[in-house]
């Protein structure tokens, strides 16, 4: 096993984890890319140590051959992340064409939710500040809690 | 029998390639599509009927021997689902054209790449082809959910295509160290492999495939992008995933985890299972609107699955696929329902519904079932799939996760009570009113359909209700076939044998 090819590997998947939290759309992809690079060199890894072309008839004795397994999983993951990079270009250019802005939006729903739940506590929150008041109107201004005792005798 | 297994996957791809010929003309399309769906359905069920009285069947594509090939294998819990998923496409098919889904071409390709892919799930024999049958009905559904292109369907579209893409990446990444430890990829030969691995690494891939398919099955904490995104969706597009897409997922979760023989995540897999059920179902209360109300309820009815899973037990295992079986066609009738709605009160916002049952009734009694069914109410299938799901737990006595189980139904129900007063009851002379001042907005993406539901649509949620109760009443039978499923999935060898030994 390669120890440059897995540190490749896992500095790929760094920078395409970061990327892909970003909340620009074309980052995002950019970091898509990064991470489907990191994973392909990963497959190649797993199949062990660099050998000779696996050709049946080739003269070279089969102990000595590569895995190709792992290079055609490789192959095949390539061209379905190639498929969907494209797919994802066009979304965000439709993106782009329809709001002028490169950035992930919110969810209007969300928003709905969430200034639902603001109204609500809001409400609350009047509801118990016209408790409070209540309260005051209902009480003698000059009431005296029992724990503060009378002032003049607490200074001295 | 060895021929239907690649027809089930290759004939709705044939019949994609010949929608994408005949893009001039919709009704040679539809004749195609229906005509395909049928055929693979009528398959599907010879399947099943195979599989269950002589048990589990391999092909080796190409003639290559088992590990070094393609397999395509149907066991017995493969085949159920999926004659239960095909079953019920058939009625969102006839649902989609009746509502006029199909007015941009591309839907009826896409349409039957969708099943492909999940004929294909269902069928692969080894783990890579899972992946990629996983994308293949990824990638369609990529198209179907982006459909009509507006703006909320975009930025919906974004973030269902980044999250599943990123754990397909996780996907291939868990492949490569599956690879790295076993030297193989077949299902068959890693049940063989997988006890001689030390406990360590066992653990790491249950985990890392567990993260990977509760990404796609949206367990709790994963779940983030499905009611984001599903609502957003044409209601038949929508109906399609939330009955199959989630439940792919669900399945290679059971796939995974009996194969890599993990018990000792018994614990971590239930305590996912009951905040999956918890959050789920709190969010469906929270929301306004029937399309994701119902969206968190995928979530919630999750959990459930998983939860007969993490049991670890024979009961626990034929409960879940069980539940499987009762949910597929219970939560696509209710989307179908939800499209009803939105075609003949204009919205799927509650605020902007209610009085339908004056309006019209058919709707509501077509809702009622599948939404007493969907909360566990004795005469309807939920009831029997819950039932054996909590015997279950008993059975292992995890008390806790028995009593959130129970307490989620409830739940279940009160949400359902909320579209159903929401929508169905009111006053309909305020409303229409209401309706009338918010008839330009409300009208959105099936804004060239007619205003009453069309025949068609009516129809094809009734012959879903129809499955629902049909199930209900094959509880009985269908609780042995699964109990018989679960055996096969706990005992390997019988999937071994047949990848191995009768190869042909």
């Amino acid at each position: 096993m390669s120890y440059a090819l897995a540190v490749t590997a896992a500095v790929l998947f760094c920078c395409g984890t970061y990327l892909l939290l970003q909340r620009t759309l074309t980052r995002v992809i950019l970091g898509v890319v990064l991470l489907g690079h990191g994973t392909v060199l990963l497959l190649q890894v797993s199949g062990g140590r660099a050998g000779e072309p696996p050709i049946v008839g080739s003269g070279v004795d089969g102990a000595d051959f590569v895995d190709p397994l792992p290079q055609a999983l490789a192959l095949t993951a390539i061209v379905i992340t190639f498929a969907i990079t494209a797919f994802l270009l066009a979304l965000a250019y439709r993106s782009w064409t329809l709001t002028h802005d490169d950035r992930v939006q919110d969810d209007l729903e969300d928003h709905l939710v969430d200034r639902y739940a603001r109204v609500e506590l809001d409400r609350a929150a009047q509801a118990a500040a016209r408790e409070r008041e209540d309260l005051t109107e209902f009480g003698p201004g000059d009431y005296v809690g029992p724990d503060d005792g009378p002032p003049d005798e607490a200074d001295t | 029998m060895t021929t239907i297994l690649p027809l089930i996957v290759v004939l709705p791809l044939i019949g994609a390639a010949l929608d994408l010929l005949l893009v001039r003309s919709r009704l040679a399309q539809r004749v195609v599509t229906v005509s395909t769906v049928l055929a693979v359905c009528v398959l599907a069920v010879v399947l099943l009927i195979d599989v269950e009285s002589h048990g589990t069947v391999a092909v080796q594509i190409g003639g290559w021997q088992a590990p070094m090939g393609i397999t395509l294998v149907a066991d017995l819990m493969a085949a159920m689902f999926l004659t239960v998923s095909l079953l019920t496409v058939v009625f969102v098919l006839v649902f989609a054209i009746g509502q006029g889904a199909d007015e941009r071409s591309i839907f009826h390709p896409c349409y039957l790449v969708l099943i492909a892919g999940v004929a294909g799930s269902f069928l692969a024999g080894d783990l890579f082809n899972l992946f990629v049958c996983f994308e293949i009905m990824l990638i369609a559904s990529y198209v179907l959910i982006t459909l009509g292109a507006t703006k909320a369907q975009v930025r919906a579209g974004m973030t269902y295509v980044v999250i599943n893409l990123t754990a397909s990446t996780l996907f291939v990444t868990g492949v490569a160290f599956i690879y790295a430890a076993t030297g193989t990829l077949n299902f068959a030969d890693l049940a063989e492999r997988f006890p001689g691995l030390p406990d360590h690494v066992r653990l790491a891939m249950g985990l890392v495939f567990l993260a990977v398919f509760g990404v796609k099955a949206a367990v709790f904490p994963l779940f983030g992008w499905l009611p984001d995104s599903y609502p957003t969706a044409p209601t038949s597009v929508t109906a399609v995933f939330s009955g199959l897409l989630t439940k792919v997922g669900v399945y290679a979760i059971i796939r995974s985890q009996t194969i890599f023989d993990v018990p000792e995540l018994s614990g971590f897999v239930l305590v996912v299972a009951g905040l999956t059920m918890v959050v789920g179902v709190v969010g469906a209360i929270a929301q306004a609107d029937v399309k994701r109300i119902l969206s968190f309820h995928i979530i919630s009815q999750i959990g459930y699955m998983v939860m007969g899973l993490g049991l670890y037990s024979l009961a626990g295992l034929a409960a879940t696929v069980l539940y499987v079986v009762h949910h597929i066609p219970v939560k696509t009738v209710l989307f179908l329902v939800s499209g009803l709605v939105e075609q003949v009160g204009g919205s799927s916002a509650l605020q902007r519904l209610g009085g339908l049952l004056h309006r019209t009734p058919v709707i509501a009694i077509l809702f009622l079932p599948p939404a007493l069914s969907l909360a566990g109410i004795p005469p309807f299938s939920g009831f029997v799939a819950k039932l054996a799901l909590v015997e279950a737990g008993l059975g292992a006595e995890k008390w806790v996760i028995v009593a959130v189980s129970l307490v989620v139904s409830l739940l279940t129900l009160v949400s359902m009570t909320k579209i159903w007063s929401g929508v169905f009851w009111g006053d309909v002379e305020v409303d229409n009113a209401a309706l009338a001042a918010e008839a330009v907005p409300a009208a959105d993406a099936d804004s060239g359909a007619p205003r009453r539901s069309p025949a068609l649509m009516i129809g094809a949620t009734a012959g879903a209700v129809a499955l629902t109760l049909a199930i209900a009443v094959a509880a009985g039978p269908l609780y042995d076939m699964s109990s018989r499923a679960a055996t096969d999935l706990l005992d390997t060898s019988t999937y071994i044998d047949a990848v191995t030994g009768g190869g042909s």
